[in-house]
């Protein structure tokens, strides 16, 4: 156990903007598109324009003889520098993922796959380029739909295939047909959920450098785990690690799309090596649409079993996930559909649970891990269930979840789902939540707009998300996933600290969280530390941006590095004034006296050493440079609970659904930052109202094209439909770290869709129509009102 | 850089209060061309079909989208990006509450958003939270849900009524 | 995501733009606010083989009122014609429906001959002009010609525009006393472009309706003026001309379905009907 001695008026816990902002603010940030490098070629991609089709590519010359177009490349000339791949998972025995490489050969599997590359002096003669690029198309049957993939009379969706099932699975535990065989109450939906993309404004991008003669490869990029990459870029193109840099600068956004391994993005790095040139390629939004990873897309068929009492005995789900041509790179898609149907069921104690999945290949992207990696589902399944059970028990909602809460005194507590629950506070949650909402004033309020005719409606939502993944999440799976975090502190001459951290900024904050656990660490102030990640040349190796993890995990190694800077430092100091360590302190940048007495300050320390070390005593050689790797050794996940509530107006003319306010009080451990936790709060909210109410990607049900391929088809919510979010916290250190933090940035998302699914069918309920399907259109919802049929 | 046969015009403008002439791309958007033409990398291209609002900038004293404007119809005008509003201290108020309130994350939309929240405040000096949320509704944010941004305007113009 | 090639002109007089699209024929392509058609050129989805730039002529977004009709030039931006007090009076339907109409920097550019000329059959002007019986003035090499704006609007993103013809300006009568506007619509997001909306001018003979013009967007392929329905509501009240858009041609749609459309339509011309100023 590292000392864990936080300061009582020290940094974490102080809601503090994150510094680096002001260059964003002033224009001056450095995205990936923001680099140019000398003799740079830029790249288009040949698409597939079918879901399904074979193809040759008969004639590239007239692609060639365009001025100013230096390559046209396909997959037969990225082949010698590059080797394909094939997702694998022990964890998932027996998953079907066919062979991928940078660019499809003779069969394209899903819309929007690459299949050749132009390389020219502009990205537009470059797309004049591709339309030059002869292609004869077979088009072939189109596998959309995920159940009616799973038919045995289904076309295939790979050549070679004789069924699209990826992958199937049944878990659980507890005798469930017992459990609902014996139960007062059965409540039952069938739910279908689009899917979704996540959509960061700055789309991905790459430009790879080549240098043949130092056979080194450099590649900035807009990523959210720039080591990751390193390490398959370093295995694809057989290159030594050490020879790939990665460099992740400022990030436009992440979200879960940008921590795979895409076939565009190595492609460029393979065709970097081919022509020696520097290559840089931005995804466009079109291609970022289509071709960037998707998720959510689920068919979920769920019941939950309740005794006479009210309590809840079992869950049974049954999940059909729709996964896409390939299950994705390297951690594999079916991870979003394992934690769909681990969160059933999680924040409430139950007996027995069944869960019953498959994974359907199909015709489309793949998926992959997108924010709350498939939490939403499982949240929304479970909150939804449970308001049927209230309903059916003329109950309120709130009283019918505080009777089902895991008991804190029952925690530890392995949940037949097999999700492990610790140091859960829905107690004290829910005592905070029925205060942040005033529950009489707001019914009271409700009651007066319904009086006037408003059709609106409550929802609840109660939240248990796995976060900050440890080594037993990927580990056994034999994936080469990091769940651990470096960080290298060093005191610099003018008393300074640099920070060095392998996680990843990517709009979250987490640099601002280590600076001030590296500031309390060590004892100097913010504004004396510098932190630098994304670039793997100088980050030491470690986990990225994922899974909420940037503060349990990445700030535990950012801690024990910094104790071990001031650990050093106290030494030296103690040498100097011919002291004991343990006599001094280091606060605020001095070394004081047990009286707090400023002694020396640290600046003079430094210098002193750096620049007069002939002043030090003999057998002193201070080690300024202090290193802390962190992996977590108990629980593979830190849970995390809350609770989320939503206030719609439905209107009953048109379907149009408004968001009014939203409430959310979490509990994720530690706040290192205040204000930086609440807006990932807000922010992870509104995605999660854009998931329950507008953003859906839709193909045609035919012909399986894309139809959602522009920002005026696939709908976000923006300023004028999105609502003020209040967020309150209950703060439960994790009890197994230093610093007790768990993770904060994707719980919004987890639990908004829930509760505003909720909330739509509360404002429906006294018209007796219901709804199951997001996002919640107007369609959906004047179906639901029987205002247009089924087939209208 | 000069490309190989295609067809550009020659453009003298007012950039950021500065006079330039260029040659440009026909058919190089304005922002394409503020980026990597003039060296001018704080406005973003997020969708290049005129929706997200990443690519605002300031043309003859109104904000446009940088997208669905050809660098060759800047010829003659005054264009101001996030550089020049920053140098200018124009938008100061704004860029100080957007820091403090962390109304943003990733700062991608960030330029673009400043620039309309400061025409908003020209014609509004005390904007409601639903006019704010209407007058940015053709600027997304990813990140952040809004809510901050909305009072990041606030509390500018609090600051400037002050 | 770049446009592919095209030549561009620049003419700073009416009659050199005129000469310009003469010579261009089909190939040509105004380039007025460029709101709706640099998006299509960015996607290549339209491919001119010459832009022919008219924001240097001068006089083409004037904004006047005179002898009972208001002129809105064709270069007027959304936002000058929105922020006009000579619009708010004389045609207080364009300043409601310009509300619906983007964003704020979409408006700053994008111009009200641009919209009539896409003749996107979701658009708001377009059905605006209609509902109001506006003559669009259009001018070319060979001279000028008016065209009421019933017979303008001919499919989606079809009009009555030739080969050479430019729009020169928007002539609308101005409101006459008694008469009332209301401007409804429905869309996902606001801003977007409209799953349904309705134009409704008014005359009432106290409570009852006298006279009415209805048009729509978002639900026929081109805009019209809705003569069945207008005729209802006057002798049978709002639920007859509700019956009467049942006969509409609507859109189908992936998403919104042509019986949705209808049913929208119902549902802002009840809205509208009572909330007229």
């Amino acid at each position: 156990m590292p000392d864990t001695a936080l300061p009582p008026d020290g940094w974490i816990g102080r809601p503090m903007p994150r510094a680096a902002t002001r260059r964003l603010i002033e224009g001056r940030g450095r995205y990936t598109d923001d680099n140019a490098a000398k003799g740079e070629l830029h790249a288009a991609f040949l698409r597939s324009p079918f879901p399904h089709a074979a193809f040759g590519i008969t004639g590239r010359d007239a692609a060639r003889a365009l001025p100013g177009v230096r390559a046209v490349l396909t997959a037969e000339d990225l082949a010698p520098f590059c080797r394909s791949w094939r997702t694998e998972s022990r964890a998932f025995p027996g998953l079907v993922s066919p062979e991928q490489g940078p660019l499809a050969r003779e069969r394209a599997v899903y819309q929007g796959e690459p299949v050749a590359l132009v390389l020219a002096a502009s990205r537009a003669i470059a797309e004049d380029a591709l339309e030059l690029v002869e292609v004869e198309w077979d088009e072939l049957p189109a596998v959309t739909d995920p159940a009616k993939a799973l038919d045995a009379a289904s076309p295939s969706t790979h050549q070679g295939l004789t069924s699209n099932l990826a992958w199937r699975t049944e878990f659980g535990g507890g005798d469930v047909e017992a459990a609902f065989a014996s139960a007062a109450l059965v409540v039952e939906e069938r739910f279908t959920f689009t899917r979704h993309t996540g959509v960061p404004l700055e789309s991905r991008s790459v430009l790879a450098t080549y240098d043949p003669a130092a056979e080194a490869l450099e590649v900035r990029m807009s990523h959210q785990i720039p080591h990751q990459m390193q390490v398959h870029l370093a295995d694809l193109l057989d290159l030594p690690m050490g020879r790939v840099r990665v460099i992740a600068g400022d990030v436009g956004g992440g979200f879960g799309i940008k921590m795979h391994v895409y076939p565009d993005e190595v492609a460029i790095c393979a065709a970097s090596r081919l022509t020696g040139r520097p290559v840089r390629y931005v995804c466009d939004r079109i291609e970022a649409l289509m071709a960037d990873i998707h998720a959510r897309e689920h068919v979920m068929q769920a019941r939950m079993a309740v005794d006479a009492e009210g309590r809840i005995l079992a869950f049974d789900a049954d999940d059909i996930q729709g996964l896409g041509a390939y299950s994705i790179y390297p951690r594999s898609s079916t991870v979003e559909a394992m934690s769909v149907l681990r969160t059933v069921g999680a924040p409430y104690h139950f007996g027995a649970y069944r869960a019953r999945l498959r994974c359907a290949l199909q015709n489309k992207v793949p998926t992959g891990q997108y924010r709350s990696v498939g939490h939403p589902i499982g949240c929304a399944t479970t909150e939804r269930l449970m308001d049927l059970a209230a309903a059916a028990r003329g109950e309120d909602p709130l009283e019918f979840r505080r009777r089902n809460f895991l008991p804190e005194a029952m925690m530890p507590w392995t949940n037949p789902a097999g999700g492990r629950m610790a140091e859960l506070s829905h107690t004290a949650t829910l005592a905070e939540f029925e205060r942040l909402l005033d529950l009489p004033g707001l019914r009271a309020e409700i009651a007066a707009m319904r009086a006037r005719g408003r059709c609106v409606g409550l929802g609840f939502s109660a939240v248990v998300e796995y976060t900050a993944s440890g080594p037993g999440a990927y580990g056994p799976a034999h994936v080469p996933v990091a769940a651990m975090d470096t960080v290298v502190v060093t005191l610099e001459p003018t008393g300074d600290v640099v920070a060095r951290a392998s996680v990843a900024e990517i709009g979250q904050g987490i640099q601002q969280g280590i600076v001030q656990v590296v500031a309390d660490a060590v004892g100097v102030p913010p504004s004396h530390v510098t932190i630098h990640t994304g670039d793997t040349a100088s980050a030491p190796h470690g986990g990225g941006a994922w899974a909420s993890r940037g503060a349990g995990v990445g700030g535990e190694a950012a801690w024990g590095a910094g104790r071990k800077l001031r650990a050093e430092i106290l030494k030296t100091a103690a040498a100097l004034l011919q002291s004991a360590p343990e006599a001094l302190d280091l606060r605020g940048g001095q070394v004081v006296d047990a009286n707090g007495t400023p002694r020396m300050a640290l600046a003079d320390l430094a210098s002193t050493v750096f620049f007069r070390g002939h002043e030090l005593p003999g057998g002193v050689q201070p080690q300024f440079t202090a290193t802390h790797q962190f992996r977590r050794e108990e629980d593979v996940f830190l849970t995390t609970n809350g609770l989320q509530a939503s206030l719609v107006e439905v209107d009953p003319d048109t379907g149009i659904v408004t968001p009014l306010r939203h409430w959310v009080v979490g509990d994720c451990g530690r706040l290192l930052n205040p204000l930086l936790v609440e807006e990932q709060v807000r922010g992870g909210v509104v995605q999660g109202i854009g998931e329950a109410l507008l953003e859906a990607c839709r193909y045609d049900p035919g012909n399986g094209q894309f139809l959602t391929g522009t920002l005026a088809d696939y709908l976000l919510p923006m300023a004028d439909n999105a609502c003020d979010i209040t967020v309150g916290h209950v703060e439960t250190p994790y009890s197994g770290s230093a610093l007790g933090a768990k993770g904060a940035g994707e719980a919004g998302t987890c639990g908004a869709p829930a509760a505003v699914l909720n909330a739509v069918n509360d404002a429906l309920a006294s018209r007796g129509a219901r709804v199951s399907e997001l996002p919640i259109t107007p369609t959906v919802i004047l179906r639901a009102l029987g205002t247009l049929e089924a087939s209208e | 850089m000069e490309l190989p046969d295609e067809p550009t015009a020659d453009i003298a403008l007012t950039l950021n209060g500065e006079a330039i002439r260029a040659r440009v791309p026909l058919r190089q958007n304005l922002v394409d061309w503020l980026r990597h033409g003039a060296g001018l990398t704080g406005s973003h291209v997020g969708c290049e079909h005129g929706v997200c609002g990443a690519c605002h900038v300031q043309v003859d004293g109104v904000v446009v989208r940088g997208c669905l404007m050809l660098a060759v119809q800047a010829d003659g005008a005054a264009v101001e990006t996030i550089e020049g509003a920053t140098s200018s201290g124009r938008i100061r108020a704004l860029q100080d509450a957007f820091f403090n309130r962390a109304a943003l994350q990733c700062g991608f939309c960030t330029p673009g958003m400043l620039l309309q929240a400061a025409e908003l405040l020209e014609r509004n000096p005390d904007p409601s939270r639903a006019e704010i949320r209407e007058a940015l509704s053709g600027n997304y944010c990813r990140c952040t849900g809004y809510h901050a941004i909305v009072d990041a305007v606030q509390a500018a113009a609090a600051s400037l009524r002050a | 995501m770049k446009p592919a090639r095209f030549d561009y002109a620049r003419p700073e007089t009416l009659s050199d733009a005129l000469a310009i699209l003469a010579d261009g024929g089909a190939e040509a392509s105004v380039l007025a606010g460029g709101q709706s058609l640099m998006p299509m050129l960015n996607l290549r989805m339209a491919r001119p083989g010459m832009l022919v730039d008219i924001n240097r002529i001068p006089g083409l977004d004037a904004i006047a009122l005179a002898d009972g009709v208001l002129s809105i030039g064709a270069r007027a931006r959304h936002a000058e014609v929105l922020a006009s007090p000579l619009v708010r009076q004389a045609a207080p339907l364009l300043a409601q429906a310009l509300h619906h109409v983007a964003h704020p920097a979409i408006r700053n550019r994008g111009t009200l001959g641009g919209s009539l000329a896409l003749a996107d059959p979701a658009a708001e002007m377009p059905a605006c002009v209609t509902c109001l019986g506006a003559t669009i003035v259009l001018a070319s090499a060979s001279g000028k010609r008016r065209v009421a704006a019933e017979k303008f609007f001919l499919g989606v993103y079809a009009t009555a525009i030739e080969p050479g013809e430019l729009i020169l300006h928007v002539e609308i009568p101005a409101i006459r006393p008694g008469w009332t506007h209301a401007f409804q619509e429905v869309s996902r997001r606001h801003g977007d472009y409209a799953m349904a909306g309705l134009a409704l001018a008014l005359r009432r003979d106290g409570s009852r309706v006298a006279e009415a013009r209805i048009a729509l967007c978002g639900v026929e392929s081109a805009t019209r003026r809705q003569a069945e329905a207008e005729a209802a509501l006057v002798s049978g009240g709002v639920g007859a001309a509700c019956q009467m858009l049942g006969g509409l041609d609507a859109m189908g749609g992936d998403e919104v379905t042509a019986a949705h459309r209808i049913h929208l339509a119902r549902v802002l011309l009840r809205r509208a009907v009572g909330t007229e100023d």
